[in-house]
């Protein structure tokens, strides 16, 4: 029987209706008495240096403020970095200055060069239209080989090249790995691209600054995945405000997919602007300012080589990989090539030897930063790619080959610096294959060919690290935060609670779910407990949610902060029975002392906790609220197996899935249903990557694909019904709840296996001579990879 | 979106009179005008909606047998309500955009703005449509000039659009995955007089009749006769979504299949 209530069950996502009926409260719902508006005139241009910039025009038109100019903000702080990593040598990245608004050059097509504050949007629009700017065109970096040759323009002049750094991983293997390339009995290479992708939330960026003169304080309201970061970064790096007088609210976030982690300029700037003009100052993206300001992800140019024994066993793992960084260092974004994805490059396998490369590079286009798996899809795509070409090479299956060389023993510590604490993947692919009839197959296959269509079918593994992550480990290689997180239980008198949570929940439905945890714990009814998360004022510091992190880290936080709770409501208990504390027992909401008959409900223990008539007092403080802080000892690491079974058109090259299967181990599962949907997410995202979504420049920096007429966005006909699963569960051996995330899974996992399936479905059809074909698998380049000599 | 004026009139006459002032410029559903206008790419001072005029909505039967679509039709109302007399055409209008679309955009929007990409200048060409404005009649052969170009004067309203009904046809669209526009679209239509094949989306000049298929189609109207040819030449659109080779060969696969299912 499924359960009803508490963990393990599908509750109904109780946010779910004020979405769905229009009552959610988003940041561009919030407007503030006196606002006034602003307007960012962007560059359109890659690359150009600022000769002049005059605003006298613009300065008369109706309605305007205040113009600000790179000008404004001389002294200010320019947007950190909150990573950084060190290269191949020993030595620190290159970090380049990146202001709020640009200082004599622009870098890339978006890049805020003033601001128009005007009392409406259409004012300040208007404006801004009149505002004369002298920049002198330059040539722009697009292609990241070309970027890094002698003699490139510099994206940034003062630095030594636009290189930003050349990482290798481990670099103290790298002979050892050559070693074994020389004497390995196969060598698979694999050449290809992960393409850069916009992040497309639903809801766009919104900014609102406000200032309070009487108390001189500030407020921002941001569509942010963790306020508190916000806060910290911006009141300390770049506006020198301290956090007591800055708060950083994210209320209804209308997903983020990791692009609303970052601090970003429009932020720094509602904030700024709120003060200098003494009133408060909103920004609300259009979709076309999202395409150009928002950090995008992936953008990765790599050679993997894989070495095998003539046992086919795996030997060694070799890769190079060029990293776009786009003209600016986002919040993240040198981790994301790096230890969100070096470290993930032994898969599902016991590979012994592994050297990762990795160059970033600073080009004229929008910063890249973290995107729904940040680093891990790369890592993924690659392996589960020269896996399935090294198996066509061989002429083996690729299942077994994948099987062979299967990690079956933990805890498992890697040759690329992490220990995978548990999991089973002969029972995820087991699983896999029970759900997808692998051996109806050719049957499927010869049907298809008889309506002259070519059917394929990919099968993949994956694993991922979640729940990021130990804050002492991340601190030595290179991050400039913790990665803990928190939570703050209170108990009112009445009995019921308000969990105050680090994590934000931004589609993920952590109202829900969390609910579910500290409910179970207690043995009280769901609607008795309330999530809020989202304001610095009144939730503990912490990280926020991204890296499938927020049931793993937040969750036990608030496990401990509910066990702290209990403990001491069992005090409570205990004088009110007049029993032994250690003779308390706690179900279904009662206390009962053991062996007795004697009981107190939950409610009356609250209740004495606050209106302490009949109380410890003398041992024992009033109140009941806790907050617990909790630092990982390790990532998590979920992983499974995915197939995907696709149809070719040949005469168009047009790919349709047929059927998509994914066997996930997450460890415990507190909400299958909440889980299902996160899975279904992550896949149609996958599959949006893997046949469709593709943010493509020209030679020039203009974005091609800078508007939903070219940049192809799965729909709900491109994607199948999915088969999905989650009963093999080996729970994470750290974190109190055994979860491991699932936020991540299905975006990671999925690419691999469509392509997988293409070319499959491609060599059946006697296209013997396609062994890759770079995402998205769009009609024309599938047939074009047809027809190529 | 710049300020602008608004007027509804309810005949065509008030229609072309308000279109006479300033920089004004006639209203459809706005499917394609007010996107631009929220952009700021257009920025007429007066808008003249043209969904107001009866005279203009609405699909009837000519005693010539064609099928008359007032100017200010939705594509929805062609979807539903052709079905009985052209189905072909009908089909046509039920893939354009998504409901939202069908239900504010017109025929006389879409011929008027002539898109590269739209897929009623398909159907009006590959039907041999007479294009009927508040002035005058133009044969489709006439009308399409090219991208975005049209046989239209300043203030010209297309008030009705005639269709001779085929013996068979059949439109066959390829969408781009994106904006799910046509990528290549082909329409076939069977006369007693002879075949017609209109293909959109593909040439950068615009909609096109691709004469070898026709002359080939009279010959036999069976897709192995398209099998033959060697696809168009011409200059045809290259971007993101697909090489000027690529659009000519789906034109060929495109126009077979429609060959297929319209005989
Ligand atoms: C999301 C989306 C998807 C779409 N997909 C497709 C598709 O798949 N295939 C396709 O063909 N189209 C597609 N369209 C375009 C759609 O069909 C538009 O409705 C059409 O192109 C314009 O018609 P309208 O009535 O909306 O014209 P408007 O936008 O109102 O006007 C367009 C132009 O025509 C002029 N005009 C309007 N009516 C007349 C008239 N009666 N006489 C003279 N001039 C006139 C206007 O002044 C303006 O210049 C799509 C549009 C959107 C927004």
């Amino acid at each position: 029987m499924p359960k009803d209530h508490g963990i393990g069950a599908s509750s109904k996502r109780r946010e779910d209706l004020r979405f769905l009926t229009g009552r959610g409260r988003y940041t561009d719902d919030i407007n503030l008495m006196g606002q006034a508006y602003v307007h960012f005139l962007r560059s359109d241009m890659a690359h150009g240096k600022i000769n002049g910039i005059d605003t006298s025009e613009a300065e008369k038109m109706p309605g305007v403020i205040r113009i600000f100019t790179g000008k404004d903000f001389e002294g200010v702080g320019g947007l950190p970095c909150g990573w950084q990593v060190t290269d191949r040598h020993g030595n620190p990245m290159q970090e380049p200055p990146h202001p709020i608004l640009a200082q004599g050059k622009v870098r890339h097509v978006g890049d805020p060069i003033c601001a128009v504050v005007a009392e409406s949007a259409a004012q300040a629009r208007s404006a801004a239209e009149a505002i004369m700017l002298d920049i002198e065109e330059l040539p722009a970096v697009i292609d990241m080989k070309a970027a890094v040759q002698d003699g490139a323009p510099k994206v940034h002049d003062e630095l030594d090249s636009n290189l930003c750094y050349d990482w290798g991983f481990v670099e103290e293997n790298k002979d050892a790995v050559n070693k074994a390339f020389e004497e390995a009995a196969h060598v698979t290479t694999l050449e290809l691209v992960n393409q850069r992708l916009a992040p497309n939330a639903m809801e766009p960026r919104v900014a609102v600054g406000d200032y309070a003169p009487g108390t001189d304080e500030s407020t921002l309201y941001t569509t942010s995945q963790n306020p508190h970061v916000i806060r910290l970064l911006m009141g300390a790096f770049v506006l020198g405000i301290p956090e007591h007088k800055l708060r950083v609210v994210a209320p209804d976030v209308g997903g983020g997919f990791g692009s609303k982690i970052f601090h970003y300029a429009e932020e720094a700037f509602c904030t700024f602007a709120a003060k200098a003009i003494q009133r408060p100052v909103k920004w609300t993206a259009s979709r076309s300012e999202a395409f150009i300001s928002d950090a995008q992800g992936r953008d990765h140019v790599t050679k993997i080589e894989l070495a095998l024994d003539a046992d086919n066993n795996f030997t060694a793992l070799r890769t190079e990989t060029y990293a776009n960084m786009g003209a600016y260092l986002s919040t993240f974004a040198p981790s994301v090539p790096t230890w969100l994805h070096g470290t993930l490059m032994a898969g599902n396998y016991k590979t012994p030897l592994i050297y990762v490369n990795v160059k970033a590079v600073f080009t004229n286009t929008v910063p890249v930063d973290a995107y729904r798996g940040a680093g891990r899809p790369e890592a993924t795509f690659q392996l589960e790619r020269v896996i399935d070409k090294a198996a066509r090479e061989l002429g083996v299956d690729p299942v077994e080959l994948r099987r062979q060389n299967f990690v079956t023993e933990f805890p498992y510590a890697t040759p690329v610096a992490v220990e995978y604490d548990t999991g089973d993947y002969h029972a995820t692919m087991d699983k896999l294959l029970e759900m997808i009839d692998r051996d109806g197959f050719e049957a499927r296959a010869a049907e298809s060919k008889a309506r002259g269509k070519l059917r394929g079918l990919g099968i993949n593994s994956y694993i991922e690290a979640c729940g990021i992550a130990p804050s002492a480990l991340v601190g030595q290689l290179g991050a400039r935060a913790g990665l803990y997180e928190s939570a703050t239980v209170r108990v009112n008198a009445t009995g019921g609670l308000v969990v105050m949570t680090g994590s934000h929940s931004h589609g993920q439905g952590h109202e829900t779910s969390f609910a579910q945890v500290v409910a179970d714990m207690i043995g009280i009814d769901e609607g008795m407990v309330e999530i809020v998360h989202g304001d610095t004022a009144n939730t503990p510091m912490g990280m926020g949610t991204y890296g499938s992190r927020s049931l793993a880290v937040g969750g036990s936080a608030m496990v401990r902060a509910t066990e702290k709770i209990i403990a001491k409501a069992k005090k409570i208990a205990a004088h009110l029975m007049e029993a032994a504390e250690g003779d308390i027992e706690l179900k279904d909401g009662e206390f009962t002392v053991a062996g007795t008959d004697k009981s107190v409900a939950w409610g009356d223990v609250t209740l004495a906790a606050y209106v302490p008539h009949n109380y410890p007092l003398e041992e024992l403080e009033p109140g009941l609220e806790e907050t617990a802080f909790y630092d990982p000892n390790n990532f998590t690491y979920p992983a499974g197996a995915y197939a995907c079974e696709v149809e070719v058109d040949p005469d168009t090259g047009k790919v349709e899935i047929l059927s998509f299967a994914a066997a996930d181990d997450f460890g415990n599962i507190v909400n299958p249903m909440i889980v299902d949907g996160q899975v279904h997410g992550g896949l149609a995202q996958g599959i949006g990557q893997a046949l469709l979504e593709n943010c493509a420049y020209d030679e020039d920096g203009q974005l091609l694909s800078a508007s939903y007429m070219d940049y192809a966005m799965p729909r709900a006909d491109d994607v199948p019904f999915y088969a999905v699963d989650h009963s093999c569960q080996t729970p994470c051996t750290h974190n109190p709840l055994g979860v491991k995330g699932c936020g991540e899974a299905g975006a990671i996992g999925s690419p691999p296996a469509v392509v997988n399936a293409v070319v499959d479905a491609l060599h059946r059809g006697g296209h013997s001579h396609v062994m890759h074909i770079d995402m998205p698998l769009t009609p024309h380049r599938v047939w074009q990879a047809m027809h190529q000599a | 979106m710049y300020n602008f004026e608004f007027s509804k009139p309810g005949t065509i006459d008030e229609a072309v009179a308000a279109l006479g002032a300033d920089e004004a410029q006639a209203l459809g559903g706005g499917q394609t005008l007010l996107p631009t206008m929220k952009q700021r790419l257009a920025a007429p001072e007066v808008l003249v909606s043209l969904t107001g005029i009866d005279q203009m909505k609405g699909i009837c039967l000519s005693d010539a047998g064609e099928v008359c679509i007032g100017g200010a039709t939705t594509h929805a109302t062609v979807a539903a309500e052709a079905a009985a007399h052209y189905p072909a055409l009908a089909a046509l209008a039920g893939r354009i955009g998504d409901p939202a679309v069908r239900n504010r955009g017109t025929i006389g929007g879409s011929l008027a703005n002539n898109d590269p990409s739209a897929c009623y200048p398909a159907a009006a060409l590959g039907s041999g449509a007479t294009i009927i404005t508040n002035t005058r009649e133009i044969a489709a052969d006439d009308y399409f000039q090219g991208m975005f170009a049209t046989a239209l004067d300043e203030g010209e309203i297309i008030t009705e659009v005639r269709f001779p009904v085929p013996e068979a046809a059949n439109y066959q669209k390829f969408v781009q995955p994106a904006s799910r526009f046509a990528l290549v679209g082909v329409f076939v239509a069977k006369y007693a007089d002879g075949v017609r094949v209109a293909v959109t989306g593909a040439s950068s000049d615009g909609v096109f009749r691709w004469t070898e298929a026709e002359e080939v189609l009279n010959g036999s109207f069976t897709k192995d006769a398209i099998d033959a040819l060697s696809p168009p030449s011409g200059d045809m659109i290259a971007d993101l979504h697909g090489s000027a080779e690529y659009r000519a060969h789906l034109v060929k696969v495109m126009t077979g299949r429609a060959v297929a299912a319209a005989s």
